[in-house]
């Protein structure tokens, strides 16, 4: 059987199982389609909170990062984990108390105001679409490595395979989807680091081996790898970071981030009680753990296997032959995603970092240039072939690289959907809708998110890795602090929340648009992106974190200025704080 | 204020107290020792580096889920004792 034959079977025996849990778990209340009934069990919305939370970007490309980065890319691991702390102790519970169907139903209730509402309403609909718009592309990647079919064609089939379970089924089809999404992806993920690490270290746990013997040369993992990236010219992969503060601040925008974001957050509306909504935290860490454990081992693995690929000698010794190389370098030439030029002409693959520093060895060694580039996204999705295991685990990957991307998608169009149909059309321009009119506005603005996002995915406005970055900024900075505030206090008002949210919001955009340019048009930035440019050392992805210290203090000082909270409100936050009496998710 | 009302109050700053003590461990874990005092855990050898690169790519991790499920049966317990449970 041809490996194309053996993707099409792995990925779609896993679209057949999504469409029959679609239609199984179909949506017949408003209350199904936003919040899945209320009646999810605490275990089962951990595992799809974490298919909903890791995306292409955690399956795809993290352990990627860190395998070029190494020590100093760790924020990635515990930022996007720290968050879930933040969100089990400061909002799950009580959000879930409150019982509504969306976060900005919180935000316009919490702060009795419509323009409250709203502009929560904006700050979700721009993190969430800009956050799908790198789901889409991800979906196509996978699609078009694996089934061969171009990009566009790969993209349109993701988006109605999505349509079919996120509109039929709403949260009650996702949450379900999800769940089985969870599996595919965590064992795809898994299998391979597996052997990976037991070819490398006879350890078959990845997340120990990573600190075991190497067996081949005797010494552990971390040093054998500092020791052959470091002959190479490149930053030992242990080395630690001098700018600490730029460091402490990335990591808590991803942290802050993280528990604003609105599709994780309802995710937390679904389960019966309060109690629950604290188990279920703890259980969606404890299924994303699986995965954020073992992408570290991935990372050091494959980027020493990458190294003793090109070096079988060791770095002191000759580079292989271009010839000699194994198939799998071949097969993602094809792709564009390694690219090789033989720049001194003698045939071989000189991989090394291409420095200053080490431009006195590469002459003395007859280098006249780094010749390969390797794209940090492939790691995971090659890591199958660099460890010569069967054709299946390559199936497996391709359908795990698409459930993961498929999984995140809905669970931000759910969030997408939900607030306009809620929020801005039952919340806003018509309150009287009946019950089967939101249900249908409901469906009929995801179909309208899906349309945008495929749109969005097939001429991807070629500032992804930014994008990202700025859902996260935007989270953080916006939506987080509002939301604490509204629970902590009782003394922030509905000015204070509106003004500290747009002080967030636009500080940070700001900053951000400063250095990577207005709404991302190249050349419109003010200063270059470099580290010397930055205010105190404080890079553009790292601002959130201020931007949410900026929510806060204005929010705090301009609530102490103005009117106090009506009583009604003040006992609305009552409620919230205390477990008794919530039932389940209700509508006004 | 009637006593219905005083036991919300202290159950509230059970909860906040809590809270507080599990972010300072939060921090800790991933802010101490994994990032700022790196430099002075170096001399504690794990496996071929130290210990704060174990941190911040393991430790942090395991030590965040201990506390979520610590303060998930803390405060369901703390529910039970006020009489404020589902």
């Amino acid at each position: 059987m041809s490996q194309f034959t053996i993707n099409l079977l792995f990925v779609g025996a896993s679209f057949a199982l999504y469409f029959g849990i679609a239609i199984w778990a179909r949506a017949g209340s408003t209350k199904e389609f936003y919040v899945a009934g209320g009646g999810v069990h605490p275990v089962m919305n951990g595992m799809a909170t974490a298919a909903d939370w890791m995306s292409a970007a955690s399956f795809i490309s993290m352990a990627g990062l860190i395998a070029a980065g190494g020590y100093a890319n760790s924020t990635f691991l515990m930022g996007w984990t720290g968050g879930y702390v933040l969100l089990a102790m400061l909002l799950a519970p009580y959000l879930r108390k409150f019982g509504k169907f969306t976060v900005p139903d919180f935000i316009g209730d919490r702060f009795y105001s419509r323009t409250a509402r709203l502009v929560a309403v904006a700050c979700l609909i721009i993190a969430s679409v800009t956050y799908v718009i790198g789901q889409m592309t991800g979906a196509g990647v996978a699609f078009s490595r694996f089934l061969e079919v171009d990009n566009n064609t790969g993209l349109m089939i993701a988006a109605v395979v999505v349509f079919f379970y996120a509109v039929l089924g709403g949260m009650k089809g996702i949450t379900y989807t999800q769940v089985a999404q969870y599996c595919v992806l965590i064992v795809a993920y898994t299998i391979p680091a597996v052997f990976i690490s037991l070819q490398l270290t006879d350890t078959f746990i990845p997340a120990i081996g990573l600190f075991s013997e190497h067996t081949q040369s005797g010494m552990p993992l971390l040093q054998k790898l500092d020791e052959v990236v470091r002959e190479l010219g490149f930053r030992d992969y242990t080395a630690d970071v001098d700018n600490k503060l730029n460091m402490v601040l990335f990591t808590l925008s991803l942290m802050i981030g993280t528990a604003g974001l609105p599709h994780v957050i309802i995710r937390f509306f679904t389960v019966p009680k309060v109690a629950d909504a604290r188990w279920s935290a703890g259980w969606a860490l404890v299924f994303i753990a699986l995965l954020y454990l073992t992408a570290p081992a991935v990372a050091s693995m494959a980027r020493l296997n990458l190294m003793t690929t090109i070096y079988p000698e060791g770095p002191t010794a000759n580079a292989i032959n271009y010839d000699e190389r194994p198939d799998w370098i071949q097969t993602w030439e094809q792709t564009g995603l390694i690219k090789y030029e033989d720049k001194n002409g003698d045939g071989r693959i000189q991989f090394y970092n291409d420095t200053p520093a080490f431009a006195e060895e590469a002459t003395a060694r007859g280098w006249a240039g780094n010749e390969l580039k390797v794209n940090g996204d492939i790691l995971v999705l090659a890591n199958p072939e660099i460890a010569n295991l069967p054709g299946w685990v390559i199936g497996l990957i391709a359908a795990g690289g698409l459930a993961a991307a498929l999984s995140t998608a809905a669970g931000l169009l759910l969030a997408i959907s939900s607030a306009v149909s809620h929020d801005l059309i039952k919340g806003s321009i018509n309150p009287d809708i009946t019950e089967k009119g939101e249900l249908l506005a409901a469906r009929v603005s995801m179909f309208f998110a899906i349309v945008i996002a495929t749109y969005l995915g097939m001429n991807p406005p070629g500032f992804a890795a930014q994008v990202v970055a700025l859902a996260f900024g935007i989270a953080a900075a916006s939506i987080f602090p509002a939301l604490m505030m509204g629970i902590f206090s009782k003394r922030v008002n509905s000015k204070g929340a509106v003004l500290g949210m747009l002080a967030g919001l636009c500080s940070t955009l700001v900053y951000i648009f400063t250095y990577l340019g207005w709404f991302f048009i190249p050349g419109t930035n003010q200063l270059a992106n470099t580290p010397d440019n930055w205010l105190f050392g404080v890079s553009p992805l790292s601002f959130g974190a201020i931007g949410a210290v900026i929510n806060f203090a204005v929010a705090f000082i301009v609530s102490s200025m103005t009117e106090e909270v009506p009583q009604d409100v003040q006992d609305l936050v009552e409620s919230v704080r205390y477990p008794k009496g919530a039932g389940g998710a209700v509508d006004h | 204020m009637s006593d219905h009302t005083q036991n919300q109050e202290n159950y509230w700053k059970a909860n906040v107290r809590l809270i507080f003590g599990c972010l300072i461990v939060w921090a800790l874990v991933s802010y101490g020792f994994g990032i700022l005092l790196r430099p002075m855990l170096a001399g504690i050898e794990v496996g071929g580096t130290d210990l704060g690169f174990w941190f911040a790519q393991q430790g942090s991790i395991i030590s965040f889920i201990v506390l979520v499920f610590f303060y998930a049966w803390r405060m369901n317990a703390l529910d039970k004792q006020f009489g404020l449970e589902e």
